[in-house]
């Protein structure tokens, strides 16, 4: 394979600035991890403490394998959404390995507003079943919840993604060979109570874990009746009477040890069906990406600088190399696994489209997983190009990366703007994964050009009036937006709301991508049927 | 010479023996019992013959099944080695008898030397010194007494029959004499079913220094240099070397022509060893004489360049002494040091174990290893709990007392306690250096010889985090072979956006320890107890882990035993286990814990019968497991079952011992 050369020079000037721009984005990302790590904070994790449970990342480290990753799952979920901080969104999603297995793994952290379901915690749940769904991961739940966030239940209950999807997922997966196995570990109270009920194993602490459709103070409030909560739904009672549970544990150790041993008896094979090769480590440290990415996002930058500081031994074999210059096409391998990787290197033409289009069939037919590096400001515009076709191009693109079945992988490593973000795998053409880079942008279009935009359509207005604004009073209309896009548009924001799967420190990238792959291929990669194509 | 050889014996000695017979072309057959199946010494020989259960007495003690074995094989010859029946002079007999060449003295020799006092009696007849002291049968206390008062405080009483330090009592003034004697005459009768006692006058600073003589059947009989025992506990001895120290040639001949003349008194053949007390002054006394090959005639071997089995073999056959008196060279200095599973914090109580792990020392002309296991052999109730012989030899005692201590502190032995510190401690300590020898060495310099090593926390501690790092690292390797190089299976532990922080919880010294390694950028890691940082780095290649910590390149080699890992270093090494999760399941077993078998051992006498109601304490059974007697107890108020074991039972450590059922009461 072809190895690709770097032309940059580290000790550049510019490199070094760019990578301490970065390094400042990275440093403030990790700063915010590390604040979400103290959960509900120190009294509410005192408080939980007390009662003999184990705080939610050491429950999580205690059921994985030793030494395994754990890729965490919308770390930035409702950071700075609700008036009252709730990290997190009060759970700890992702993938990490039990028993050997690649599971989707649910925590929820008690110490946050009582582990109650937020209308973002609902979606960030959803969020994690959808993954696990998709690429066919056990789904291991470590509940400790007081249910739905009363306050908010209009945006947790009613709407088809709500709460009851969750159960409704775990049915459907669990029909799908999809293991789903809880342990109930704290409260579990009226429709959570139908966690660990769906589950096809479940699990219960004594003296600490509760199930029950009704708590004791609903109890007395319906029918007069006064009970405890461990004589309510405690493990005895679930373990011994109701059935509801499968398996008594003496403590949280116990509960996770219990719940490695329901793994390991799944008889279950990741059913792996690619040409592998060892993995090598890029030709190029990963750090140096810091130092490729121009801190000035308008200044353009060769994409194959990042490509080979992210595959195997800086491997590319450029598909189509001299025609539509501006979307990059090629193989290479992440962590031995083979890749097809689309990358924008400016913006798309009708050629780079169509060229796009031609090698998402390629990666299709042969079941090669497509990874997107997604740097668009969008689809060249114009009379030239609209004459040209350049709808009818995109649309082809649009449509063989909707329909290819081979998991697809996006990373935000730039602007993701209009229709670009379609064509490169935005969120709603379903990737598998979609993470995000700290410099990232996502947008319907840049803050520059919707000001613009506006600005022009309120010139218009105000000649038709006979009226103009100065230049003053357009900069004064035009900030405003400008502020607007720039807030909506930063990952902090987009993750915030589960627009991705999480905003990732450049230098991880070819770790994350090789964790997803190789998560992703727990699902049988698919045959791809295409439409109608728009020639 | 004989075609075929029979050892009636078992472990290293056999093992010994069979090296020589294999170099003379001699085929050699084994005998075993139920223990032994499958032992070292058992898959040495050309064959070997089964004859009974493991307790000695009911095999490797057992005449008929010996002499049996030996015709069914048609074996010429038995080469008894040591202990076992290599003093027995009915089977000397028994042989003869047979038509088979006993490897040894004559009857008579045996018999003749069987008895202390018989022996004292013989040589004191033809001119050899001996101790004053009382060896008649009269037994009247008043009249030992009397005697021990006229040799003088201190004496020694010693049970004519007795052997091994038992039924034995120094005392040092005529108050002690009589408590000391009934000790000492219950102990003997205990042991040997008979009292009888002899008085010796003790002597206070003497040397345990022995002749080995050899004689032929053509009258001819030599000496072969001495060998030093002097340092002994409890009356066994410990490190043994040749020549003695400070001996002049003077001395040398004139004890070796003594020695010869105790051999020529009894008309002796073969290998024997005659063994002195050496005064402070130079005068020497008869002890007794050893109508065998000793454990310890490798340091004899090593100075003389024999082989005194060979020599064995060739007086038996009837052959001439290969050697005379002035052929004989001497060269350079040997020691021995006795490899135990026992415990010298524990009063050197002999224990029981796997060998899980087992690197003696690289062998070479400087460094001779005797032994008759294996890694993986079990050291048993039923033997001696003796592991290796380790010999040594260089030019001086200087030299070869460093060789000593190197190769003791290479010998690496994991599953069960030994004494190779106690050795080390001993052969390292500045006043045996200096040789200043006497029986009492080890009693005098014990602050010296038990110190406890210190544990270099700060060093083990992280060290051996990083070791439990690296195997768990090791074991974390895909399992599936469609995806043999998953990410998955880095052993990482990567975490988003967060440090990579690896947990373990360990035993290490008696602590529980709970350390974090983080990856550094630069490679390596740093470790965190409780606060304490260092930074290691380095790889685990088999078992050998090559690493660097806070800027100190070391090695060590990791060994899996049975309840964890030791890590061998250079000066020391360092046990360790994974300390699992506590997952509260060993609190819903209380109520019937403490019924399975602390330890190896037998059952002693079943307390209850089954079916009685008793309260909690209650004794229910004895066992007796390495000379230590054992109550197993009613965990709580209710009733024995059934007992599993009978009184005599052998019983294997954490096997149950009896069904439990707490009562009614009990419970709720």
């Amino acid at each position: 394979m072809t190895v690709l050369q770097s032309r940059l020079n580290p000790r550049d000037e510019t490199f070094q600035a760019n990578s301490d721009h970065m390094q400042t984005q990275v440093d403030d990302l990790r700063e915010r991890v590390a604040a979400l790590r103290e959960g509900g904070g120190k009294k509410a994790q005192e408080r939980h403490l007390a009662r003999g449970k184990l705080l939610p990342r050491l429950r999580l480290q205690a059921l994985l394998d030793p030494g395994s990753p754990f890729l965490e799952l919308s770390q930035l979920a409702a950071l700075d959404v609700y008036d009252d901080p709730v990290p997190g969104a009060g759970i700890i999603t992702g993938i990490g390995r039990v028993a050997g297995q690649e599971c989707m793994i649910f925590v929820n952290d008690a110490t946050v507003k009582g582990g109650t379901y937020y209308p973002l915690t609902v979606k960030k749940q959803g969020r994690a079943q959808t993954i696990a769904e998709e690429n066919h991961l056990p789904c291991l739940y470590l509940v400790d919840s007081g249910g739905a966030f009363l306050p908010l239940q209009d945006e947790v209950f009613p709407d088809r993604e709500h709460f009851g999807h969750a159960f409704y997922n775990q049915a459907r997966m669990s029909a799908k060979g999809i293991a789903q196995i809880a342990a109930v570990l704290g409260s579990c109270t009226a429709g959570g109570a139908y966690l660990p009920a769906m589950a096809d194993e479940s699990i219960i602490v004594k003296n600490q874990g509760t199930i029950f459709l009704g708590g004791p103070p609903l109890v007395k409030a319906a029918t007069g009746e006064v009970v405890t909560a461990e004589e309510l739904g405690g493990a005895d009672v679930h373990c011994r009477t109701s059935g509801v549970t499968d398996h008594y544990a003496n403590n949280d150790h116990h509960a996770l040890e219990l719940m490695r041993r329901a793994v390991a008896r799944l008889n279950r094979v990741k059913p792996v069906n690619l040409d592998l090769r060892e993995p090598q480590e890029p030709l190029y440290d990963t750090r140096e990406v810091y130092g490729v990415i121009p801190a000035d996002s308008r200044q353009p930058y060769d994409v194959r600088e990042v490509i080979m500081r992210v595959v195997d031994g800086s491997e590319f074999d450029e598909f189509k190399a001299l025609y539509g210059e501006t979307l990059v096409c090629g193989f290479a391998r992440i962590h031995g696994y083979p890749v097809g990787i689309v990358a924008n290197n400016g913006i798309l033409f009708g050629e780079s489209a169509v060229k796009g289009a031609h090698f998402v069939e390629l990666c299709a037919q042969r079941k090669i997983p497509l990874v997107f590096l997604q740097n668009i400001t969008g689809f060249m515009v114009g009379k030239q190009y609209e004459a040209g076709g350049i709808a009818r191009h995109g649309a082809k693109m649009v449509h063989a990366v909707a329909c290819a079945n081979v998991p697809k992988f996006t990373v935000m490593i730039g602007g993701s703007f209009g229709a670009g973000n379609y064509a490169m795998c935005g969120r709603a053409y379903e990737p598998r994964f979609l993470f995000m880079w700290p410099n990232a942008r996502i947008s319907v279009m840049g803050g520059e050009q919707a000001a613009g935009v506006l600005a022009t359509v309120k010139q218009d207005q105000l000649a038709r009036e006979d009226k103009a604004m100065t230049a003053d009073e357009e900069r004064a209309f035009k900030q405003p937006i400008l502020d607007l896009y720039e807030k909506q548009g930063h990952p902090y924001y987009a993750s915030a709301r589960l627009w991705d799967d999480g905003v990732i420190d450049p230098a991880d990238t070819r770790t994350v991508l090789g964790l997803a792959i190789s998560a992703a291929l727990n699902a049988p990669v698919e045959e791809t049927r295409f439409g109608v194509f728009r020639m | 010479m004989f075609s075929k050889l029979l050892i009636a014996n078992r472990g290293e000695i056999a093992c010994r023996i069979m090296h020589t017979a294999r170099r003379m072309g001699i085929a050699t057959v084994a005998v075993y019992s139920d223990a032994d199946r499958n032992a070292l010494h058992v898959r040495m020989a050309d064959e070997a013959i089964h004859i009974g259960p493991a307790p000695a007495r009911e095999s490797y003690l057992v005449t008929e099944r010996i002499i049996a074995a030996a015709l069914d094989t048609g074996a010429q010859a038995i080469h008894p080695g040591y202990g076992f029946l290599s003093e027995n002079a009915a089977f000397a007999s028994a042989c003869a008898e047979q038509g088979l060449v006993f490897v040894g003295p004559p009857t008579g020799a045996i018999e003749a030397m069987g008895s202390k006092s018989a022996a004292k009696h013989i040589m004191g007849e033809a001119g050899v010194p001996l101790v004053p002291g009382y060896h008649d049968a009269d037994q009247d206390p008043a009249l030992l007494r009397r005697e021990a008062e006229r040799m003088g405080y201190p004496v020694l009483l010693k049970a004519t029959a007795g052997g091994g330090g038992k039924g034995m009592r120094q005392v040092w003034s005529g108050d002690e004499f009589d408590a000391a004697l009934a000790a000492a005459q219950r102990e003997a009768s205990a042991s040997f079913g008979d009292a009888t006692m002899l008085v010796e006058k003790y002597l206070t600073k003497p040397r345990h220094v022995e002749v080995q003589v050899f004689c032929d059947n053509h009258g001819h009989a030599i000496y072969l240099a001495e060998r030093d025992c002097s340092v002994q506990r409890r009356h066994q001895k410990v490190i043994e070397e040749a020549p003695a120290p400070g001996m002049t040639p003077a001395l040398r001949s004139a004890m070796g022509d003594t020695a010869v003349q105790a051999a020529r008194a009894i008309d002796y053949r073969g290998a024997g060893t005659v063994e002195f007390l050496l005064d402070e002054d130079g005068s020497y006394y008869f002890m007794e004489m050893n109508t065998r090959l000793q454990v310890e005639h490798p340091v004899t071997e090593m100075i003389t360049g024999q082989d005194l089995v060979e020599w064995q073999l060739r007086v038996a056959a009837g052959e001439v002494l290969p050697l005379r008196q002035e052929e004989l060279v001497l060269r350079g200095h040997a020691f021995e040091a006795r490899v135990y599973a026992e415990d010298p914090d524990n009063d050197f109580l002999p224990v029981t174990g796997t060998l899980a792990y087992l690197q003696a020392p690289e062998e070479s002309a400087h460094v001779r290893v005797d032994t008759g296991v294996q890694q993986g052999d079990e050291i048993s109730v039923h033997y001696d709990p003796m592991i290796a012989k380790l010999i040594v030899w260089d030019e001086s005692r200087e030299r070869a007392l460093q060789r000593l201590a190197a190769a003791l502190r290479d010998y690496r032995i994991g599953g069960t306690v030994t004494n190779l510190d106690f050795l080390y401690n001993l052969a390292t300590a500045a006043p045996f250096q200096q040789a200043e020898l006497d029986t009492g060495f080890i009693e005098r310099h014990q602050s010296l010889i038990f110190r406890q090593r210190q544990h270099d926390l700060q060093r083990d501690l992280p060290m051996a985090a990083f070791a439990l790092f690296l195997l768990r690292q090791r074991e974390a390797a895909p399992r599936s072979c469609l995806d043999p190089w998953s990410p998955w299976a880095s052993g990482t532990a990567w975490r988003l956006n967060e440090p990579h922080v690896h947990h373990l919880m360990l035993h290490c010294h008696q602590r529980d320890v709970h350390a974090t390694l983080e990856q550094l950028p630069g490679g390596g890691f740093c470790i965190d107890i409780d606060g304490e940082r260092s930074q290691l780095r380095g790889a685990l290649q088999g078992d050998e882990l090559v690493f660097e910590q806070d800027g100190h390149r070391r090695r060590a080699t990791l060994a899996r035993t049975a309840d964890g890992f030791t890590l061998y270093l250079a000066d020391g090494a360092c046990h360790f286990r994974e300390l699992p999760p506590d997952t509260g399941e060993a609190s819903e077993n209380t109520a019937t814990g403490g019924l399975n078998a602390p330890m190896n051992g037998t059952v002693v006498s079943l307390l209850i019968e089954p079916g009685t109601e008793v309260a909690a304490g209650t004794p229910l059974m004895i066992m007796e497991a390495m000379k230590m007697e054992h109550t197993v107890r009613a965990p709580g108020a209710g009733t024995v079952s059934q007992f599993y074991f009978a009184a005599g039972d052998l019983v294997d450590g954490g096997a149950p011992l009896l069904a439990f059922t707490p009562s009614e009461e009990a419970e709720a």
